[in-house]
């Protein structure tokens, strides 16, 4: 199944006034509000941003006071396919970092970056919860545990030749 | 009232018979996040097409996590003739042979079967309650889950579910507040506070507004104790939520959950909206005068935000940052209004302990931790999984007895309980009574529930650089201490780690660690030199070894591959 490039540069700058309208004009609704972006738009642009700040009268400088605060939120369009990395105790005691360092090679980025191609983004997570699945990867939020560097690589590979 | 319930008690029988009717083969599959993580929707997908190209009438359906973790996917196969075994580690092939085998020709397999449900065993299938694993856990908060189908809010009226509500909504609200205090029950997610006291203080609030807050944000990396009891039975725990309203005085309901447990969170909203639908949320409710609406928010990324001020200052729509206490949530929270903020597991427990009593609840566990604690067991052990015991269970029973020891042979070396604000106990204490003052006094904490087991190929230095690693990291960097000092014990453990470290280190990292600890305005920054502190106590010859040798037997193992963790350190 192909993915949506939904992240693309025109997409990001598409308003987020649907996402908007959802949310009553106060300060609670500014990280729900964060979080509706994100999942339509792949990242906070500064658009985005822009637009919060008239709907809820917060300064742009007060929101990413708050946005960059929270592990969750990008700022930079990601890859279409986001590989996230499971650094819980239990996959860490279990070889995650092999895994890590593997996925890393493989791609050729660092934990936080994104392909030049914009295909794949790797992320590192604080835990998933399945623990007693570990090592897990969540690839496109699909979760696969009991992993080695060697299934993860066939994962990727499935994906690349999609 | 209950009149009002009484229709929908009488379908919930109904649907509940049938569920258990089998006049059809009937399969469960667990497929919680884990068990999906394992592969179980595959195998989902691989019954109905075996099933289908049979042409084999049977019923499917998808269940919640029975705890079995270790043995996912986990399948449970009934048939007409009342067997009904579980089968673990279950892949698309296996579900074409049991297809074939135990449901087309009643050959149980006995060599693919994990047990047999319930006392009996089967066919020479040893009987579930009779594993190891089962036959010492005291399942209260988890005695729906894998069992029930989390979706059918019928399946958990059948079993008692709401029984408890109805009940509160009968009583006087301060009754209720004296049945919990008499409980014993103490807040899950780590503190430990009196739950009974909590409600009390915000009950004697006076305020128009009061809320109630499930804390779902389950940060503690090795825990999921919380996600399995919401993907598994997210009644219980909204049934505790509405009980501790009505007691507090509370019409406003919140579910703060993470992100991270997207399944969590959709079979929540399912929960909520079955609830309105049948008049157990809404004004009047039940024909009362109690009116509720409950929300759900999610978090967004941020382990302080499992701290109630900061969770609290996350809804405000702010930065996640802890404030002094006093004042108390319980007597100006949210909006400045008087909150109570209950741990999952402290809310899973509130429907048992008001419909069975007080007495019931207090005569499992300890003295001063009386009940059950559910557990997540995981790293170097041969049944990871999840599990609920009596408060006061020795380590060794967890780990040998329920856990079923060490895998590949090897040592045990040490269990680390209470996430990154605990501590690592060694072999030598296996003996240990876990409750939460015994926890206390051997340098750990209770925490919400992980309990991850290391073994002789485990080295401690790492496991300390490992924690200082995340807990620097989720810092809010309000406290000083907590901010700087963090950054620079998670240096030092590197160094050490490395073989660059000095023979003065240990006791600087002891300074320093008591240092952030009295300084740090949370118990974020009050408990995390914990698994310093601990290690040093426990482990020091291993910093010794990494100081005066450059090197450890188990680091070379533990470090392989890491070419490149020093540049992550350095950026």
């Amino acid at each position: 199944m192909k993915n949506k490039k939904k992240s693309s540069p025109k997409v990001a700058k598409r308003s987020i006034d649907a996402v908007l309208k959802k949310y009553r004009r106060d300060r609670d609704s500014l990280i729900p509000i964060l979080q509706g972006t994100q999942r339509k738009n792949g990242y906070i642009s500064k658009e985005a941003v822009n637009e919060i700040s008239d709907y809820l009268d917060i300064s742009e400088n007060e929101i990413y006071g708050v946005a960059t605060f929270y592990t969750q939120f990008r700022f930079q369009r990601p890859g279409d396919h986001i590989i996230k990395l499971c650094q819980g105790t239990a996959c860490h005691v279990r070889g995650g970092k092999l895994i890590e360092d593997e996925v890393a090679r493989y791609l050729g980025i660092n934990t936080g970056e994104t392909t030049p191609d914009y295909r794949f983004s790797l992320e590192g997570v604080a835990c998933f919860g399945s623990c007693a699945l570990s090592p897990v990867v969540v690839v496109d939020d699909k979760v696969y545990g009991r992993m080695t560097p060697q299934k993860v690589k066939e994962i990727l590979e499935k994906i690349k030749k999609d | 009232m209950i009149n009002n319930f009484e229709k929908i008690w009488k379908k919930a029988q109904l649907e509940w018979k049938a569920f258990n009717s089998l006049k059809r083969p009937r399969i469960l599959i667990g497929s919680a996040t884990c068990g999906r993580a394992a592969g179980a929707l595959k195998v989902l997908a691989a019954f109905n097409k075996e099933l289908r190209s049979r042409s084999i009438d049977a019923d499917i359906y998808e269940v919640g996590c029975f705890g079995t973790c270790y043995a996912e996917p986990v399948v449970e196969i009934g048939l007409p003739d009342g067997r009904r075994v579980m089968y673990g580690n279950v892949d698309e092939k296996m579900a074409v042979e049991l297809v074939k085998d135990f449901i087309g020709k009643g050959n149980a397999k006995p060599n693919l079967a994990l047990a047999a449900c319930g006392d009996i065993s089967i066919d020479g299938i040893p009987a579930l309650n009779d594993l190891t694993m089962i036959r010492q856990q005291t399942r209260i908060v988890l005695r729906n889950a894998g069992i029930i189908d989390p979706t059918n809010v019928y399946h958990y009226i059948a079993r008692e579910g709401y029984s408890s509500f109805l009940k509160a909504l009968q009583m006087a609200p301060e009754e209720i507040i004296e049945v919990v205090k008499r409980s014993g029950l103490r807040g899950r997610g780590g503190a430990g506070f009196p739950t009974g006291k909590k409600w009390e203080f915000a009950r004697g609030t006076r305020s128009a507004i009061k809320y109630v807050i499930c804390n779902a944000d389950e940060g503690d990396p090795g825990a999921f104790m919380d996600r399995a009891v919401l993907e598994s039975d997210p009644h219980l725990v909204l049934e505790g939520l509405a009980i501790a309203a009505y007691a507090v005085g509370a019409e406003h309901g919140i579910v703060y959950i993470r992100a991270e447990y997207p399944l969590a969170i959709e079979r929540l909203q399912r929960a909520i909206g079955q609830m309105k639908e049948l008049g157990l949320i809404g004004k009047n409710i039940l024909g009362s005068a109690f009116n509720l609406d409950i929300v759900i928010k999610e978090g967004a990324g941020a382990f302080v935000c499992g701290e109630e001020t900061a969770l609290i200052a996350s809804i405000e729509g702010r930065r996640g940052m802890p404030r002094p206490r006093p004042p108390f949530p319980a007597n100006s929270g949210l909006h400045g209004k008087p909150t109570v903020i209950n741990n999952v597991e402290t809310l899973a427990n509130v429907p048992g302990i008001l419909n069975k009593g007080a007495e019931w609840f207090a005569k499992y566990g300890t003295e001063n931790s009386r009940g059950t604690k559910t557990f997540a067991l995981a790293g170097k052990i041969r049944h990871t999984g999840l599990i609920e015991v009596p408060m006061g269970i020795t380590i060794e029973k967890i780990v040998y007895d329920i856990g079923g020891g060490i895998p590949n042979d090897k040592k045990f070396k040490a269990v680390q309980t209470g996430g990154p604000s605990g501590g690592c106990l060694p072999a030598e204490l296996i003996g240990l009574k876990v409750d939460y003052e015994e926890l206390t006094k051997a340098g750990s904490i209770m925490g919400s529930g992980g309990m991850i087991v290391m073994d002789e190929d485990s080295c401690m230095v790492d496991i300390a650089r490992y924690f200082l690693e995340f807990t620097h990291g989720e810092s809010c960097g309000k406290c000083a201490p907590c901010r700087v000092g963090s950054q620079h014990l998670f240096r030092m453990l590197t160094e050490i780690a490395e073989g660059k470290a000095s023979s003065e280190y240990p006791d600087k990292l002891e300074k320093l660690s008591r240092t952030i600890a009295s300084g740090s305005l949370c118990a974020l920054g009050q408990t995390l030199p914990n698994p310093v502190l601990s290690i040093l106590r426990y482990f020091r010859n291993e910093f010794e070894e990494h100081i005066n040798k450059k090197k450890c037997p188990y680091c070379l193992k533990s470090m392989l591959g890491r070419k490149r963790h020093t540049d992550r350190v350095r950026s």
